[in-house]
């Protein structure tokens, strides 16, 4: 691995900002463009950046691969977690009014709880997938 | 753009085309951003032109940065793209005009998700209540989309790997 003195500094200014935008365009996404989509592309875009700098096994330090792969599943369940909420407390699946006494909430917090499902799915397969074609050749890739 | 698409086709260098494509994706992102589709604009930037770009240079780093001639000119798989080019052009002619406001498209669901969603669902970008609330089944067989994509990524390259060991 070599040592890249402005690119590991540089990597280290703009890793946070990056997970923060993509926070923003998770948590903002029913007021601006955006949603769990871009926003789990956008995360797993840091942690892709991190390994290409730091090297790969650095990024699965971080972000470990049993971690990566339970995410891909843990989305969709949470997702279909949330229809499920709703058919317990009396609605149809994937109705989100019944979340909470006020309907309106009650989308607000169904759609909150989906894109975090898409989200954590979406950022779990794009590192899954990067992480496998990093290692086939094994190497760190610089 | 068509720049673009013209030297993609044309060369022969991989390394080149891979950038190429990522900067045909920013091109295209800037096109949805002038029709207004700030969402899909941002997902082509972000995996088109980001997520993809370093998958395919991963890929690129695993075999020869050359493509190899063709063992025969191209002939029919020409004469097919161009039919069936050909075809979708036809088709489009048959399409209302761009922002026609008496299109299908606009007369159906569209006007009750414009005026409707404060009132039900209150979430300033009707991208989202739409995506999320209205069609909420659609999104969710989306994500099993890709769910099951990355399971199938993980079956075929470990298996590989594995047979590749012993």
């Amino acid at each position: 691995m070599r040592y890249d003195l402005i690119l590991r500094v540089i990597a280290k200014l703009l890793i946070p900002f990056i997970v923060l935008f993509a926070l923003y365009v998770q948590f903002h996404g029913d007021f601006g463009p955006g949603g769990g989509f871009q926003a789990g592309v956008i995360l797993a875009a840091a942690v892709v950046f991190y390994g290409l700098i730091f090297g790969l096994a650095d990024a699965r330090k971080l972000v470990p691969e049993a971690l990566v792969e339970a995410m891909t599943a843990l989305g969709v369940l949470i997702y279909a977690g949330v229809g499920v909420a709703g058919l317990l407390l009396g609605g149809h699946y994937l109705d989100y009014f019944v979340l909470d006494p006020d309907p309106v909430l009650g989308q607000h917090r169904g759609i909150f709880w989906v894109e975090v499902g898409v989200a954590v799915t979406v950022s779990g397969v794009m590192l899954k997938i990067f992480y496998m074609f990093a290692d086939r050749g094994k190497v760190d890739e610089e | 753009m068509a720049v673009t698409v013209l030297v993609l086709a044309r060369s022969r260098n991989l390394f080149g085309v891979i950038v190429l494509s990522g900067i045909y994706s920013f091109l295209m992102a800037t096109v949805m951003v002038a029709m207004d589709a700030v969402d899909v604009a941002m997902t082509e930037a972000s995996v088109g032109a980001g997520i993809s770009t370093v998958l395919l240079l991963g890929a690129l780093y695993l075999c020869k940065s050359e493509e190899s001639a063709a063992v025969r000119a191209p002939w029919l798989p020409l004469a097919v793209s161009i039919a069936v080019g050909g075809m979708l052009v036809y088709g489009t002619l048959g399409l209302p005009e761009f922002s026609d406001p008496r299109a299908p498209i606009h007369t159906h669901v569209a006007p009750r998700y414009l005026n409707e969603s404060k009132k039900e669902v209150d979430v300033p970008n009707i991208v989202t209540a739409v995506l999320a609330s209205y069609r909420g089944y659609d999104t969710l067989g989306e994500t099993t989309v890709v769910f099951t994509a990355g399971a199938g990524v993980i079956a075929l390259l470990r298996r590989r790997r594995r047979d590749r060991k012993p």
